[in-house]
């Protein structure tokens, strides 16, 4: 294992102790739960889309750091971008998180989400990178059922 | 004798290794324990000396392989203190010993408004059998809660019990908090009430001596791979009576008497609950497990691990930051705790980075989990081989997961 600062870097240890738009979302379209239950993780997303557009985007929910600094910048990454580019950024960054811990991940245009590239070189966390996002891609498609990463 | 547990530290070839970079400090027993150069051989040299299969053939290899086998039962007796060999059945582990006796002492005989009592901090392998045997057929599950220190509040329990309770399920020591319950009293209770009662002795067995005649239960169970022995076996013990008044659970080889395509006569128990090949070279390593547990005395295991949870408990509290869960007046084999508002994954991560193994989770124990008001602890739990500099690690690492998130 590399440094443990590979993982916990500024910005997400930054993000986990002040998320960043935490709490309910009043003009909600869409929202889906989130849970893994290995680590008890549960999360809220609430969207609101408007012409296929992300107009703004909150979150609930408690988790370890990773999976709350993922979620908290997830919000950030999501507002203003249409589906079609949530979607493709979604499919960016899992590649990133699930790429060979010796392999050299491409991070350009991932912005702030690049500080998440460390959790691959940690196989056990991965999930709790990945649990906002396929929380996002449930609440986009308008899923009824909460997400497991199990 | 007086009991090393440096020496003993030698014994267990995994101990050498290192993760990442640093001398493995495993304070994970209570999830698995490692295993003795003792007990692997024993696998290794049955394998390699006498395998074949048991209770069939009359060549020399299947009879050694049988009184291998049933020598391994003949230990496990012992071990437990039961009147006779027949009395244990080998399983997978403590989970499908529980599932057995639910499905096939429970299953029948329960009636809709029967109570199955269980306490408030069972692993959900002695909550979801019973559970799905209240489902199948309409009995009730209750639950005994359990105070601020994790200890079963023996007055609420005897309240709920009466004439409708048929079953009684407890853990004989807590696997998340480590509470080790007052099983005989609580048992006695249960038993004014005609109540049959199950003990899951997975997290006792490592840790005491134990007396299945002396706690007055009707079953026993446990696992092979917390107690020093290989995964993938187990044993169940119950009194024979009932176990000779219990139906099958699953049907095949090895569980018969007679066979016809009218008709099946069913073995005597314990076979009865045997069908198919079962984990043989996992019951000689169970019966070398227990040899070995043996021969270090099981008193002076007890005072060693008890002392590391006091010393654990001691230096943990001198972080302002840790909050022990679960402060029981005695406990037996483990610490469980949170650091600050640190999620346990991430203590988790920080801990094995300095080479420490501990549990970070909900340890299958969720309502114990909710009794707290934690998604989840950081756990770490003691085995023979563990040293009080073992806990400084552990505290030292505590401390750097402090650093990393000030």
């Amino acid at each position: 294992m590399s440094d443990l600062r590979d993982l916990y870097q500024e910005v997400i240890l930054d993000h986990t102790k002040h998320p960043r738009n935490f709490g309910p979302l009043g003009s909600a379209t869409h929202r889906a739960t989130g849970r893994n239950p290995l680590c008890g993780d549960q999360l809220v997303l609430m969207l609101d889309v408007h012409h296929d557009r992300v107009r703004d985007a909150r979150f609930a929910g408690k988790g370890c750091a990773i999976s709350t600094a993922s979620a908290s910048l997830l919000t950030e990454a999501v507002k203003g971008k249409t589906t079609a580019e949530v979607h493709s950024l979604f499919e960016r960054f899992h590649d990133v998180v699930t790429a060979p811990a010796d392999a050299k991940p491409d991070l350009e245009g991932l912005g702030k989400l690049a500080a998440l590239a460390g959790v691959r070189e940690f196989p056990m966390r991965v999930k709790c990178a990945s649990l906002a996002w396929h929380t996002l891609e449930a609440a986009l498609a308008g899923a009824s059922e909460p997400v497991s990463t199990e | 004798m007086t009991f090393d547990p440096e020496k003993i530290a030698h014994e267990f070839p995994i101990l050498a290794r290192k993760v990442h970079g640093k001398p493995l400090v495993y304070l994970d027993s209570a999830a698995s324990s490692q295993k003795p150069e003792a007990v692997i051989d024993a696998v290794s040299t049955y394998y390699r000396t006498i395998h074949a299969n048991v209770h069939r053939g009359v060549h020399t290899l299947s009879e050694e392989a049988t009184a291998a086998y049933e020598a391994a039962r003949e230990s496990v007796r012992g071990f437990l203190h039961a009147a006779s060999p027949r009395e244990v059945v080998f399983v997978r582990g403590t989970t499908e010993a529980i599932n057995l006796v639910a499905q096939a002492w429970a299953r029948p005989r329960l009636q809709p408004g029967d109570e199955v009592m269980i306490s408030e901090l069972e692993h959900h392998s002695n909550l979801v059998p019973w559970q799905m045997v209240c489902g199948q057929t309409g009995a009730k599950l209750v639950v005994a809660p359990i105070d601020a220190r994790g200890e079963v509040i023996v007055e609420e329990y005897a309240r709920r019990l009466g004439p409708r309770t048929r079953v009684v399920a407890l853990a004989h020591v807590s696997n998340a908090l480590g509470t080790v319950l007052p099983v005989a009293e609580l048992v006695a209770l249960a038993k004014r009430h005609g109540a049959v009662a199950v003990v899951d002795g997975a997290q006792a067995v490592p840790h005491m001596a134990v007396d299945v005649r002396a706690l007055g239960c009707d079953f026993y169970a446990f696992s092979g791979h917390k107690m020093y022995g290989p995964t993938g076996i187990g044993a169940l013990w119950g009194k024979l009576e009932l176990l000779e008044a219990m139906e099958p659970w699953q049907g095949g080889g090895s569980m018969i008497h007679d066979v016809t395509f009218e008709k099946t006569e069913y073995a005597r128990p314990p076979e009865r609950f045997e069908a198919g090949t079962p984990d043989i070279s996992g019951a000689v390593g169970l019966h070398a497990a227990i040899e070995w547990l043996s021969a270090l005395d099981l008193d002076a295991v007890q005072r060693h691990e008890s002392d590391l949870v006091a010393y654990a408990s001691a230096r943990l509290a001198e972080i302002p930051e840790v909050r022990l869960i679960g402060t029981a007046r005695e406990r037996a084999g483990l610490v469980s705790f949170v650091v600050g508002d640190v999620h346990a994954h991430d203590v988790g991560t920080i801990l094995d980075g300095e080479g420490v193994a501990v549990r970070a989770g909900h340890h299958c124990a969720q309502p114990v989990m909710d009794h707290f008001d934690v998604p989840a602890t950081a756990r770490a739990s003691f085995a023979v081989h563990n040293t009080r500099a073992d806990v400084d690690s552990l505290v030292a690492g505590v401390r750097r997961v402090l650093e990393i998130f000030a």
